[in-house]
Formats: C-alpha cells, structure tokens, sequence
C-alpha cells in the first residue's frame, strides 16, 4: 500500500493546474460569464491535455489511465471553475464518437439518483449528444428532437441551462449494470471537482485574511476567524482523503466497497464544498456579497454539482442502506 | 494511490487474527472502572499476552524488544485489534505510547534498561504528571519547582489531570528546574518513581463520578538527578518528542472501533420501536449514520495517507492536528447519537430493556474529554491556522516580558 499520489499524477496535477491557470484566469472565466455556448476552442484544449480520453484504454486512441488520475485532474478542473460539461463528456468517452477527441461535445441527465421534474440540462445549446442515465441503461438522446427551453436566468453564471418539458426514451446504448458503474464514476469525478472548490475556497479565503486589516491588523489573526480557516482545511483534507480512496477503490475494487467508497466521496467532499465556499463568503465580508470577487462563483457552482449524480442526503442514505444490509 | 496490502501484510494479519481469535475471549470482560487492581491486572495481563506473542510494541525497535513493523502492518494491527474487540491499552497507556519511546528515544542507557523491557512485558505503569492547575494549554507556564540538592532534586508542586496516577510505579513528570528564564527554557523532564515520601494521590472524579485522574501533591519529594531525561532545561524539547508520540498512533485502534461502534447503532435501530414504526425507518436518523460513516470511512483513509507520507519521507503528512481535531468531533457526534438511540432509557446508567445504556451513556460522555485531552480542539485549530496555513500567531499580551510563543503543549 503506498496511497500517496504518485509521480506520474504530481506530473498531470502540474500539467493541468499549469494549463488552468494560463488559460482560465478569473478574467477569462468574467467573460464567459452569461453566454449559453460553450467556448469550443478550450473545449479542444482540454481535449488535447486528455481530459475526456484520460481513461480510454490506448488501443482505443486514449490515455489509458485510472480513476485516480481523473480524479486528480478533475480537482484541478475544480479548482479552477473550468466550465462545460466536462463529466459527462469524459463519461462518454468510449461511449459515443467524438467525445474523447473534444469534438462531439456531451451532456446529460442523471435520472438514477435525481428522478423528479423539472429537468434542467447543462450546457444543453452546446450538447451534440444528451446521455439519460436510468436505473434500467443509458439512453443516448439526440437534443434536436427535446423541446428545450433556455433558461434566462440560470443560477451560476458559467453554466447555462435550459428546461426540459419532457424526456424521450432515446437509443438504449447501454444495461443497468452499465448505468450504475456511469453512476459511479460520475459522483467520483463530481466529488473531486467538489474537492477542487473546497480547496481553492480556502485558499482564497486565508489568502484575503492574511491581506485585509482591521482594527490595525491582519483579520487572520483574530481566532474566530482562524479557527474558520482552519475548519476549512480540515474538511479540504477529508474530502481529498474521500476521494483519493474513491478513485483508488475504483481502480481496483478488492481493496473494499466501491459503492460505499464513491458514496463517500461525494458526501463528504459535497460537505466541503458547500460549507467552505459559504465560509469563504463570510470570510470575505461586504466583499464576499460582491459580484466583484469570485467568491460566488464557487457557490454557485457547488449547487451545480450537488444536483448531480446524488446529493449529499442521497448519498448518505445509501451507506446506511449498505450498513443495514452487512 | 494504492490501497492494497501486499501479501507480506496480509500474512501478517493472518496470523494476528487467528492470534487474536484464539488470546481474546479466554482474557473475560474488563473490571469496572472503580476498581483499581483488577484494572491493573486486566491491563498488564493483555499486555504480557501480546508479549509474549511479540505483539507488544508494534512499532518498537527490535533492540528495545519491539517488533519494528512496519506502518502498513501497524495499520493491519489497529485493523484487527479492533476487529477483535481486544482489549484497550488501558493502564499501559503512558509507558507504551510516550513514556516508553521518549525513554528509547532521550534517555540514558541505564534508563532504557532500567523500564524499557518492563514496560513492554506489563510489568511497569507510568503516568504523565505534565498538566498543573495553572498549566493546561498553556503547558510551559508550569510551576512545579525542582532545587537542586546535591545528587537529587528536591521536588515541590501540584499536579492534575494525572491519569492512572493511582496504579502507576512511575511517572513522566515535568518540572522547573530554572524560574530565571523565559518559560521554555526552564523545564525538566524526570522519571518520577510514583513510591517516593512526600507524593499524596488524591483522586478527582471525572463527570460520570469514576476514577480516571488524580491530583498529585509533590512536597519534597527527592528525586534522583539520574532520573532526569534529557539535560536540565532543555525539557521542552523532550517534551515535544513525548507529545509527537502521544500524538501520533496513539488512536488509531480506536479510530477504526468506530466503524464497529456505528454498525452496533444500526443493529440497535433496528430493532427499536420509535412513534409506532421501526426507528431504521425514519429517514433523519439514516440520513446521519450514513454521514458519520462517511466520515468515518474518510478518516481511515486520511490515516492511511498519513501513513503512506510517513513511510515514504520520514515524515507525518498534513498533521496530526486535523486527523485528531476531525476525529474527537465525529466521535463526540457518534456518542450523541447513541444517547438519542436511547430516549428515555437514557435516564438511566443501568442497561433497561435490553438496550446498551451503560455502554452508551459511558461513551457518549468519555467522548467530550476528546476535544480537551491530548490538546483541546482551539488548540489545534491554533495549531493547523498557524503551522500549517501560515497565519499570524495570537496576539502576544502586552506585558509579557519573555517571549511567550504559541501554547501547543498540551496533552
Ligand atoms: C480525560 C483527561 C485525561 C487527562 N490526562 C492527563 C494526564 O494524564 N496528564 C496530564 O498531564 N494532563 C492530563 N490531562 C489534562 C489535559 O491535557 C488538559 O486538560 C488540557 O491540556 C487543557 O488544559 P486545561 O484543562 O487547563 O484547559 P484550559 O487550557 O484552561 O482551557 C480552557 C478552555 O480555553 C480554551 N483555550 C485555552 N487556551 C486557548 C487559546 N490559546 N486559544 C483558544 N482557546 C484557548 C481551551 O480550548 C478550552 O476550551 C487530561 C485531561 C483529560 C480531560
């Protein structure tokens, strides 16, 4: 057992956070801002880092890497705010033509865990292929045949939606065993965005703390509010530790339950994102209420991700359903 | 990021676990807490089995008698004692877990060979005399006063909090043997034989009215100088080596006991009756233990990151700070549960029904001593801000005149 991160995944963090840190600065990301298309020439970009081929075996023209290293890619996508329907086109690779190489652009809905209506699609302007994940298969849907709506007003400003009246069976391309192992990876890989924003929200909150002053000195040193930083980390730390086991136990699933590994993840490292991007905010005071400082936008995006592939409580329940059923 | 065991540590807990399947059940229930000797002897009794099946000092060198494992078979045997429902370390805590290593790690030869192996057989019971009533979180301020009286110490102070101080033969006592200086630099660390005149134990009941610590009276007890662990002030630094052991695996057995303990709740629900329906039923309460487990099973693997870290560099990962602030608070919210489990049985220490009130109760309430024991939780908040994010440090009160860094001794 060696659980650290290896090399090779410190070599891809570097790429990525390199990549990410060039390509979407805050400033990029402002501009983006309200748009309903997706900016397909990043999208390439992000294709040709190997983000949606990462774990296509390479006889197949991918990466041929693990969950692991998705994961750890994905927290750096996380940090960054990298919008676009980046799970559910990685999800797709292998599944659908085109998704793996960026250029069939793939989005989707995760009836298995969010059944209910109204249905609201990511990214839907942009989707060349929507993907229904049902308890019974996936269904791969063609968007020019839903009635959609947009929406005008979405929550997060960086990802447009549109409302869909009502669902069409689509092409079975997929069983249910097939649609639970997508359920899977999908909440591991949303748990490590989710990582990603736990991450960058306490940094961006200890970072303004060491540089606002108040009553003649830096606000981080006032306990109250180092104490909330350090909460911070704390769950920053659980919910990596969460998903560094989930993307290991995927990977090779002798090592203990992949269910219960996966579910969590996302629990804990949903916790952590929605409470630290909510501390970051306070952290910030009247600034944090800003449209100014990013702050909101890690919010945002947490409720993004939460509705997605289990929230917090469904997850959580399907542990205790597991530990009632040993 | 590899969560396997290799086959050597599979073995390894193959043979523990029949070990342990064959040694538990024959050493009986543990004595009630009120009873001192057959604590003791329950305690020493488990601790000479694991010796003499060279299990005891897992994590020991070799030449002290230990059995030098490495840390994926440490985190294999915390697995399986608590799988195994062994019995806790106990009384053997101090000498095992920090008393004993900082004698292996700073102590004289004739030190080593005077309580290393005795410690390890069960034959010895240390105490910590660290806390005084004026020196909790702020450990340095510590007054207990050492003079130097030819080859002795003359020993005069007031201790408390001392755990197991009623059993022990020894204790790791923390002194000042200069007021001169700036606190840090006046403190000593000596082997206190707990047999010596002028040592007056009087017990201090803990919330749920039992026997855990004592108050320790010192007046004039004379100590040998030869007990003294370390050069004369430079007790600081040893006492962090004492506290980086105490901090580091000292839970992990536990730690993984959890899991066992949330299982047992889920049992428990299942067969309660709660407003006319099963309690298992009530989506709130499935909602919570699947969170705890959540926790739980993050924990575990915020362990074994450490453990990987620590393997590979020599070095602890992110900190024991997080892993033991993370840990005393899921516990806390564990006992919690367990007392609402209850309802009203819940006013009652005896078990009623058929339902686990002396268990639950007892481990609801031992947990709240787990945000204060070993470093309170603002302490290691303290700790993770500063160290770790690299915040400024507390304001310094203005008429201080030494220099009084951060308190982070505490136990
Ligand atoms: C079960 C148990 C067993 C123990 N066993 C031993 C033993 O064997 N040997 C031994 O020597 N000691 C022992 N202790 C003592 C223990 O180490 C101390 O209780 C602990 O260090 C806290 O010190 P205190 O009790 O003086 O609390 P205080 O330091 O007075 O703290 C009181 C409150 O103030 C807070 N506080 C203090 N300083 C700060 C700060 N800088 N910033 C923010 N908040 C602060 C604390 O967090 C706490 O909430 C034991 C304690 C318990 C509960």
């Amino acid at each position: 057992m060696d659980f650290r991160v290896t090399e090779d995944q410190e070599a891809l963090r570097e790429g990525l956070r390199t990549f990410c840190d060039g390509r979407v600065p805050i400033e990029t990301l402002r501009e983006l801002e309200q748009k309903p298309e997706l900016d397909r020439a990043l999208w390439g970009e992000l294709a040709e880092m190997g983000v949606f081929a990462l774990r296509l075996p390479e006889d197949e023209g991918g990466v041929g890497l693990g969950m692991s290293d998705a994961a750890i890619a994905f927290i750096e996508l996380g940090r960054r705010l990298v919008p676009g329907p980046l799970v559910w086109s990685q999800l797709a690779a292998g599944l659908v033509d085109g998704a793996a190489t960026g250029q069939t652009v793939v989005g989707g809905l995760d009836l298995i865990s969010h059944p209910d209506a109204p249905y609201v699609i990511e990214y839907f302007e942009s989707l060349d292929v929507v993907l229904l994940l049902q308890p019974d298969g996936i269904y791969r849907v063609d968007p020019d045949v839903l009635s959609a709506k947009p929406v005008a007003t979405p929550l997060d400003p960086l990802t447009p939606v549109h409302h869909v009246a009502s669902l069409l069976d689509g092409q079975r391309i997929g069983g249910a065993d097939d649609a639970a192992k997508l359920h899977l990876e999908g909440a591991t890989l949303t748990a490590a965005l989710m990582l990603g924003i736990a991450e960058s929200t306490q940094e961006l909150a200890t970072e303004y703390a060491k540089s606002r002053e108040q009553f003649g000195r830096a606000i981080a040193g006032f306990q109250t509010i180092k104490h909330i930083l350090a909460d911070m980390f704390v769950r920053q730390e659980v919910a990596r530790a969460a998903v560094y086991a989930a993307g290991a136990t995927l990977d090779d699933p002798e090592v203990g339950d992949v269910v219960r590994a996966v579910s969590a993840a996302k629990a804990t490292a949903g916790e952590g994102a929605m409470r630290n991007s909510r501390d970051c905010i306070q952290v910030h005071g009247g600034m944090g209420y800003t449209w100014e400082v990013p702050a909101h936008y890690y919010l945002k995006r947490t409720w993004v991700l939460e509705n997605v592939f289990g929230t917090v409580g469904y997850h959580e329940e399907r542990i205790a359903d597991l530990l009632a059923s040993d | 990021m590899d969560l396997r065991y290799s086959d050597a540590d599979e073995k390894f807990r193959k043979e523990l676990r029949a070990w342990l399947e064959d040694t538990v059940p024959g050493h009986g229930t543990p004595p009630p807490y009120s009873d001192w000797d057959a604590r003791r002897t329950y305690d020493t009794g488990w601790q000479r089995k694991l010796f003499d099946a060279g299990y005891a000092g897992i994590n020991w060198p070799k030449e002290y008698g230990g059995r030098d494992a490495s840390l994926t078979e440490q985190l294999v045997y915390y697995e399986e004692i608590a799988r195994a429902k062994a019995p806790y370390i106990g009384v053997n805590f101090v000498g095992m877990l920090h008393g004993g290593p900082t004698v292996i790690t700073e102590g004289t030869d004739a030190q080593k060979s005077a309580h290393i192996p005795r410690i390890l057989k069960g034959e010895e019971v240390w105490c910590q005399g660290f806390s005084e009533p004026v020196a909790g979180s702020d450990l340095a301020a510590l007054q207990c006063r050492a003079d130097l009286d030819g080859d002795h110490y003359v020993v005069t102070g007031h201790k408390i909090w001392t755990s197991f101080a009623q059993c022990a033969d020894f204790c790791e006592l923390l002194v000042r043997t200069d007021p001169n200086v700036a606190k840090h630099g006046g403190i000593s660390w000596l082997i206190m034989p707990m047999d010596l005149d002028g040592i007056d134990i009087r017990p201090l009941p803990t919330l749920m009215g039992e026997g855990e610590f004592s108050e320790v009276f010192l007046e004039s007890v004379r100590i040998p100088v030869a007990n003294r662990v370390g050069a004369e002030n430079d007790g600081w630094r040893v006492t962090n080596v004492t506290l980086r052991f105490e901090r580091g695996t000292a839970f992990a057995s536990e730690m993984y006991h959890l899991q066992e303990i949330l299982a047992g709740m889920v049992d428990l629900a299942k067969r309660l009756t709660r407003d006319d329906a099963n309690a298992w039923e009530d989506r709130t309460l499935r909602r919570e233990v699947g969170h705890l487990a959540a926790q739980l099973d993050a924990l575990w693997a915020m362990v074994k990151l450490s453990v990987s870290e620590t393997a590979k560099t020599g070095m602890p990962g992110v900190g024991g700070s997080a892993i033991k602030l993370f840990y005393s608070g899921v516990y806390q919210q564990i006992g919690e549960l367990g007392m609402r489990l209850l309802g009203r049985a819940a006013l009652s220490r005896e078990d009623l029904d058929d339902l686990p009130c002396q268990q639950s109760i007892g481990r609801a309430m031992q947990s709240l001593s787990l945000t204060i024991a070993a470093g309170t939780s603002q302490i290691q908040r303290n700790i993770i801000g500063e160290r770790i994010l690299g915040l400024p440090k507390d304001q310094k009160p203005a008429a201080a005149a030494a220099p009084k860094p951060q308190a982070t001794g505490a136990r």
